[in-house]
């Protein structure tokens, strides 16, 4: 042991420190579960993360607990009371509320917000919709073949990563899932295994492929349905070069590769979903996989992003049948990409105040989107100080999920991971805040009723609606 | 074309806040094709002007090898900047074209 390690040990031993074992990091979608956090509760802050990557550690790291006001309106401090009244009459008289985010919370709070949109008759969306949204419409079209990353690491021996770059984005998916990891038919790890990266770009991530694809940029259908084709016997002209700037004799290799497999997994990203395409460069790849369960096990899975993105999608599918874009405006939960989702309803200028939980619009949006933001009120509960939290007309400094709550949250593979918290955060969390604007604005909604001369039937509909 | 992304170092400095200079920095610097940069005279630190219909947005730019990013491909870490080219129509399906983007690059004289 070095001599810096030492006196770091020492420094450790003299401080008031406690370990969570088994913690579960919320920074992207893989969230890992066996993080081994030392916490210095006199500083309340996370010292170490024992098995974090880079992202992780930083995730740790950095979320202190700031010398904030835990609740502001047009930038004044106020008390979370008078920020919960203001956040309900806000939303209670906008004739076209929106909520909106969602994806860097537990799903307990996302459920609260489901609750809160249904009683308002207002529209909720979450950042699936500017993710993995196209997917989503896919999956409806064509369907899923799926699994769960514990098959992929114990089965899989092909692995193809499409459109994205985990070596950035998501550091542990090859060692823990997918590309190192000794498995049960895979106990040599990546020996046992084919790497294939298709991406525009030679990223990072190219150092653990064995075969590297690159396409011309936009031309990942062409790529996909020839693949399709020559999977189903069709011939290709040597053309496709041309056309797509991978050789015919590469997709031939691959189309090889994929039908004499026992395991195949196609892992994309969003290389597919925000290029010219979308939904079609998805449902191409989700079509492709089921074509070659033809011939093996061949699953595809969405690389997700945000710590709970995946446990936004469930909580709004279970509670209102539809897993983005929907609209409460007649009573009933409806589902319309394109118009009801919230680069729509800001960039149209639909939308008469907003609700914006844990995610930042206000700096990853359209500029029109952007622009319409400002000129409505917004309601915002965040972390940190972003460029939203900036427009907000109320705004909340609420606690980190999975360092200061616990709560659940959903892996990309939608399996469900229970958060153990680090330390306590002076700030309420996202749960707490949005029952509470619930259940006032559940009691304006009574008022409004009664005084408008609601029926008796009317009356009973809203007070047992089981929200 | 003009691809924002994820990044390493986007991801960390989010982590700091994203007021803070550090993810400034980073979501404002572009990555650039070196035979591209020759081109039109640019070397590693120089300002870039990013321009299409939708705005513009002003970031330095730093060569990559040609056979990591291929000619007229553009990559930059996501952010505020990004987000001034990207339009808002989503054809029907609530996704912009956030990947996808046509620019003009020009350079700015010191």
């Amino acid at each position: 042991m070095t001599e810096q390690k030492s006196n770091k040990k020492t420094e450790e031993q003299n401080k008031n420190i406690k370990i969570v074992k088994d913690a579960t990091c919320t920074f992207c979608g893989c969230v890992c579960d066996d993080m081994e956090l030392h916490v210095d509760l006199d500083e309340k802050r996370i010292i170490k993360a024992k098995n974090a990557c880079v992202l992780g550690r930083a995730w740790f790291a950095e979320h202190t607990i700031e010398d904030a006001p835990a609740a502001l309106i047009d930038g004044k401090e106020v008390s979370v009371e008078e920020a919960v009244e203001e956040a309900a009459q806000t939303l209670v008289k906008a004739k076209f509320p929106i909520t909106y985010g969602l994806s860097d919370t537990t799903s307990e709070a996302q459920k609260q917000a489901v609750a809160i949109t249904d009683y308002i008759k207002g529209n909720i969306d979450t950042t699936t919709s500017v993710c993995h949204g196209p997917s989503g419409l896919a999956f409806q079209g064509v369907g899923e073949s799926t699994s769960t990353l514990g098959e992929v690491k114990n089965r899989a021996d092909l692995v193809i990563y499409w459109g994205g770059n985990p070596a950035e984005s998501h550091p542990r998916h090859f060692g823990r899932y997918a590309v190192t990891p000794k498995g049960m038919f895979t106990p040599n790890g990546k020996k046992d295994r084919t790497i294939v990266l298709v991406d525009v770009r030679k990223t990072k991530s190219a150092g653990v492929a064995d075969i590297l694809i690159r396409p011309k940029p936009g031309k990942d259908f062409e790529v996909l349905w020839a693949l399709r084709a020559l999977v189903k016997g069709i011939s290709i002209s040597t053309d496709i070069e041309k056309e797509t700037g991978v050789p015919l004799e590469v997709l031939t290799d691959l189309v090889e590769r994929m039908k004499n497999c026992r395991f195949g997994v196609l892992f994309f990203g969003m290389g597919l979903t925000m290029t010219r395409g979308r939904h079609f460069n998805s449902g191409a790849l989700l079509a492709l996989a089921t074509d070659l369960n033809e011939y093996t096990h061949f699953v595809a899975k969405p690389v997700r992003g945000h710590g709970n993105v995946t446990g936004a999608d469930n909580v709004v599918s279970w509670q209102t049948g539809y897993p983005f874009g929907v609209n409460f405006s007649r009573g009933y939960p409806r589902f319309n990409p394109g118009e009801f989702t919230t680069v729509d309803t800001l960039s149209n200028g639909d939308a008469d105040a907003a609700m914006i939980i844990a995610s930042d619009p206000g700096s990853n949006f359209p500029k029109k989107a952007i622009e319409h933001l400002k000129n409505i009120p917004v309601v915002v509960l965040d972390t940190k100080s972003t460029d939203t939290t900036k427009l907000a007309h109320v705004a909340f400094k609420t606690a980190t999920y999975g360092i200061n709550t616990g709560g659940t949250v959903y892996r990309m593979d939608d399996v469900s991971i229970p958060l153990r918290p680090a330390f306590e955060s002076p700030f309420p969390d996202d749960e707490t805040i949005l029952k509470a604007i619930k259940k006032r604005v559940h009691e304006l909604i009574l008022k409004k009723n009664d005084s408008r001369g609601a029926s008796g039937e009317a009356k009973v509909a809203a007070a047992v609606n089981p929200l | 074309m003009l691809i924002p992304g994820r990044s390493a170092k986007q991801g960390t400095s989010l982590n700091q806040g994203k007021l803070k200079e550090e993810y400034k920095e980073v979501t404002s610097t572009l990555e650039m094709n070196t035979d591209d940069m020759k081109k039109i005279g640019l070397v590693d630190g120089d300002k870039v002007r990013l321009s299409n219909d939708i705005g513009e947005t002003v970031v330095s730019c730093i060569g990559k090898k040609p056979e990591d990013l291929s000619e007229g491909v553009l990559f930059i870490p996501y952010g505020p900047p990004s987000s001034q080219l990207m339009e808002s129509d989503t054809a029907g399906s609530g996704m912009p074209l956030s990947k996808h983007m046509m620019v003009d690059v020009e350079k700015i004289k010191n």
